[in-house]
């Protein structure tokens, strides 16, 4: 009988199973078997011995370098800052009786529009040409500084935009998140909290954030995993050639040694994911850590 | 301390948007509360008893009317600065608190030269754990606890910042029947050893009579009757308070007043020393199940009021005896004597009426005439 069952239960799993297996578990153990795989030819599928040369390569490389940097930056920005302000927001929704709907309609826009669509406002807004200076740089003429070059100009610049822009476009979810969280804290305990004389900053931090906190760990954890993904927002900002404008993520150069024109390397290419994988997999933990400790169980 | 209300009304817009006209939650309270005193707040489902407790703790602002504490006017103060403590239906205890820390709550709140140190507030906290006899339970989370257990801690945060009102809002219908009268006999020796003026939201009429010392009787905002539990009983004062109050329920019939005397259905119940000189007219009569009397030989074979019996219920202390009639409505209840001789298979039993548990009232207005 017990056997009987099991036997059922691994043909229902099968399927599933068998799509992991061919679509994740044989390319996860192919990029691995790829990162050892020195000098690997996709042509004559030889390679010359095994070994860690193409992680020390892809270590010594500026341009993964310039990578790991540029996406660590953007993670550690964006986001804590977005998080935060879509808290901030989801309160202020959360306060409001009337148009509450509108804004959270208009608050979601973003999410449903295109990251190019969105990439291209943002080229409109920050870009210099011949011809114009782009709208932020006209706003801050009016205060009386020079114009600025956010895309082809000075790296903190760029990063500005691309933080600014990163931001954005992933406020949309966080705020519809935060928001249905906070509705679904019961009405009662703020009563409660009411007429014990709970001052609103308490009310906050001891009631609200401790009962929203599974939501919040969830939005921090995705948003890690989300930033370090990072790599089409910043085609959408800078072109493909991330390199040259000193914008390149972990993902870009990946892309970029399998695809770009630098291309045809998938040795360094799955050295440079596997490192990735790392990096996430240990933030993801600790996370996970922190999470749990503090859960409301 | 007392609590008194003057002309105390609360109208809320309609939810329904095709109606109009508002919903009156509390209409035109004015009556006083003595002090020390466990008050049963009772009446039916959406009559507006949460919203009275709401306005009392300061929750909800009155439309119009006064509230006063002793003698001073809360009516515009903030619930914090109003010492009441209250109790949720469903507890409202912090989830992710523990129980020391949830009844410590309120007090971590308190500023300036009413701050306590952390040994002055874990005693407060011991004192009230105490009170409510949850010591050992202290540091578990709500949610490992039982819903009387729950609700005692729920007491214990309410009373630990020492509240000169207790407002308990159906605070026993989260529990289960057994448990339901354990704890409402907690209630009412906690009340008892702290003096604390409490006012406790039913709608099960048995619990407010067997707990309070003082009910109040509402339907849709308005005070039917107030008073003690058993005069209230004795005594109601229409037909609503009469129907509300007793289980099982009162039996009402359609009556006549003829030439001075009771009739219901052509037979005269009752004479002229009852009736007095209440005019003629079609009544309404109520007969509570404990106003029907038996016979001398307790065989229902005699006796001014004929029923159709439908069925004899034994209940150990005394019988119930289903029946009948043509001028009520469904199945009627007369609690008698278990010593009785009825003979079950007969179709009818006639019965005497113990004057004091029959109740005339007016057929348009409901009041009560006798
Ligand atoms: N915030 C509100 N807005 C509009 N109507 C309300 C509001 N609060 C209560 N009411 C209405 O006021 C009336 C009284 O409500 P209340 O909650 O005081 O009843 P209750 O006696 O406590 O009922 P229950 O026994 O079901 O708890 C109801 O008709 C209710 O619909
Ligand atoms: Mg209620």
């Amino acid at each position: 009988m017990r056997k009987a069952g099991n036997i059922k239960a691994w043909l229902y799993l099968l399927p599933a199973i068998l799509f992991l297996g061919v679509f994740m578990v044989y390319p996860l153990i192919d990029v691995l078997i790829y990162s050892f795989e020195e000098g690997y030819n996709s042509a004559s599928q030889t390679s010359y011995g095994t070994g860690w040369f193409n992680y020390a390569y892809v270590l010594h490389d500026k341009y993964f370098l310039q990578a790991i940097k540029n996406t660590f930056i953007i993670v550690i920005i964006t986001v804590p800052l977005s998080t935060g302000i879509a808290l901030l927001i989801s309160l202020g929704l959360n306060s409001i009786k009337k148009l509450r709907d509108l804004f959270q309609t208009i608050y979601f826009l973003p999410y449903v529009t295109n990251t190019l669509a969105v990439g291209l406002v943002f080229m409109i807004m920050f870009k210099k040409t011949p011809y114009t200076d782009g709208l932020v740089n006209m706003v801050i003429k009016l205060f009386g500084s020079g114009p600025i070059d956010f895309i082809d100009g000075p790296y903190w610049a760029k990063m500005f935009v691309m933080c600014f822009y990163t931001i954005w476009v992933v406020m949309p979810f966080k705020i519809l998140i935060l928001t249905s969280a906070l509705a679904s804290v019961d009405d009662v305990y703020y009563k409660a909290a009411k007429i014990d004389g709970t001052s609103s900053f308490r009310t906050f931090t001891r009631i609200t954030l401790p009962m929203i906190s599974p939501m919040i760990f969830y939005l921090v954890i995705t948003g890690f995993i989300g930033a370090f993904k990072a790599y089409s927002d910043e085609v959408a900002i800078f072109g493909t050639n991330l390199n040259a404008a000193g914008m390149n993520t972990i993902v870009g150069y990946v892309y970029d040694m399998l695809y770009g024109n630098a291309g045809g390397y998938p040795s360094y290419a799955s050295a440079a994911a596997l490192i990735l994988f790392a990096i996430v997999f240990t933030i993801t933990v600790i996370n996970l850590l922190i999470s749990g400790k503090n859960s409301i169980n | 301390m007392k609590i008194r209300f003057d002309g105390l009304t609360k109208r809320f817009p309609n939810r329904n948007k095709e109606i109009k006209a508002d919903v009156v939650a509390v209409d035109n309270f004015t009556f006083e509360i003595p002090d020390g005193k466990l008050i049963g707040l009772l009446g039916p489902s959406g009559c507006g008893k949460s919203t009275a407790l709401n306005l009392i703790c300061g929750l909800e602002t009155p439309t119009s009317g006064k509230i006063y504490f002793d003698e001073d006017d809360v009516t515009d103060l903030p619930p914090e600065n109003r010492g009441v403590g209250m109790v949720f239906q469903s507890y409202a205890l912090y989830p992710h608190l523990t129980v020391r820390k949830n009844i410590m709550f309120p007090l971590e709140n308190l500023k300036g030269k009413d701050k306590l140190t952390k040994a002055q507030m874990e005693e407060k906290v011991l004192e009230a754990a105490k009170v409510v006899q949850i010591e050992e339970l202290l540091d578990r989370k709500p949610k490992e606890m039982s819903g009387g257990q729950q609700q005692r801690v729920a007491i214990a945060r309410s009373l630990v910042k020492m509240p000169r009102v207790l407002l308990l809002d159906e605070p026993l219908s989260n529990l289960d029947a057994r448990l339901r009268i354990q704890t409402r006999e907690e209630i009412k020796r906690i009340q008892n050893t702290t003096g604390i003026t409490t006012i406790f939201v039913t709608h099960d009429q048995e619990e407010a009579m067997s707990i309070s010392d003082m009910i109040v009787v509402m339907k849709t905002g308005v005070v039917h009757q107030i008073g003690k539990p058993q005069e209230v009983y004795d005594n109601p004062i229409d037909l609503f308070v009469a129907k509300f109050l007793g289980t099982p329920p009162i039996n009402v019939f359609d009556g006549e007043i003829k030439g001075g005397e009771l009739y219901i259905g052509g037979e005269k119940v009752l004479g002229k020393d009852y009736v007095k000189d209440t005019a003629d007219g079609e009544v309404t009569v109520g007969i509570r199940p404990e106003g029907f009397v038996l016979n001398d030989s307790l065989d229902g074979k005699e006796g001014v009021f004929s029923v159709d019996l439908k069925a004899i219920e034994v209940m150990g202390r005394d019988t119930s005896v289903v029946f009948e009639h043509a001028n009520a409505e469904g199945r009627l209840r007369a609690i008698v004597r278990s010593d009785n001789n009825i003979d079950g298979k007969s179709d009818t039993i006639k019965f005497n009426l113990n004057s004091k548990k029959v109740y005339v009232f007016s057929k348009e207005t409901e009041e009560r005439l006798i």
